[in-house]
């Protein structure tokens, strides 16, 4: 029974270097601070970052199984609040839940709270779906 | 700066950009999706940002590429984008503001198949001052 207030089961991804470089070829962008630790830390960057989208395309992985399809989800919004922070060598955490905040007939709107390193990293972060 | 004459201003990409199923499988390959039969819901970035770089970057508008960062997104996902689709990218620049010396663009983007609107996203930019 989904109703208001239902949480979704919490899911986590993993995020490293090779999946920094396979989402740049993907998705076309290449800005060096998803690949270069030098060139991340000479415009200010603790380390290497994830790009915001990755971290959203990844939420959507989330939204999209939940809806039980790609073909279901409506809308999807996020503010980047936070980068994810990817260290050479390491696996980072993607920490995914979510809340049914409204159901109006078919449409079900969720707001997602997504963590890494147990810092918040996305911010207003919504969908509506169907299911 | 960005020219400030921009704001309100819509630009058509030059070009039609083709989906295809590749593009499709690489990019849900990566987030661990199996079903390719659509694309998953944030995969039409990869045709929004490449669009909004040649648009924004343009001498009379000004934006540093470089000094970008992504603020925001939403998409309207008026059907699943499929292998096939045909787009054309409309960008209208809504606003822009300066906060704390860094300029704030929203732009919106209208991805259509001929006459059908088929995802309509927008996006904050941040060029970093």
């Amino acid at each position: 029974m989904i109703e208001v207030g239902t949480i979704l089961p919490t899911k986590v991804f993993y995020l490293d270097r090779g999946l920094l470089k396979a989402y740049a070829d993907a998705s076309g962008d290449h800005n060096p601070i998803h690949q270069s630790e030098e060139f991340a830390l000479s415009v200010g960057l603790p380390n290497v970052i994830a790009h915001g989208m990755l971290t959203m395309a990844l939420v959507g992985k989330f939204i999209t199984d939940w809806a039980g399809g790609s073909a279901n989800v409506k809308e999807f919004s996020a503010r980047f609040i936070k980068p994810v922070i990817v260290p050479a060598g390491e696996k980072v955490d993607l920490t995914v839940t979510a809340t049914v905040i409204e159901i109006d007939g078919v449409n079900i709107k969720l707001d997602c709270v997504a963590t890494s390193a147990g810092v918040k990293v996305l911010g207003m972060a919504k969908a509506v779906v169907t299911q | 700066m960005i020219n400030p004459d921009s704001v309100g201003r819509t630009f058509d990409s030059a070009d039609l950009v083709t989906v295809k199923q590749s593009e499709i499988d690489a990019f849900a390959g990566l987030i661990g999706e199996a079903d390719t039969r659509v694309a998953p819901p944030t995969f039409s970035i990869r045709i929004t940002l490449s669009q909004f770089e040649s648009i924004l970057t343009k001498p009379e508008i000004g934006v540093d590429w470089a000094r970008l960062v992504h603020g925001d997104q939403k998409f309207e996902i008026y059907r699943p984008v499929i292998a096939g689709d045909i787009f054309k990218c409309s960008a209208t620049i809504e606003t822009l503001r300066v906060a704390a010396g860094n300029e704030i663009i929203s732009v919106r983007s209208d991805l259509h198949n001929g006459s059908e609107l088929v995802v309509s996203t927008w996006s904050t930019l941040v060029v970093r001052g």
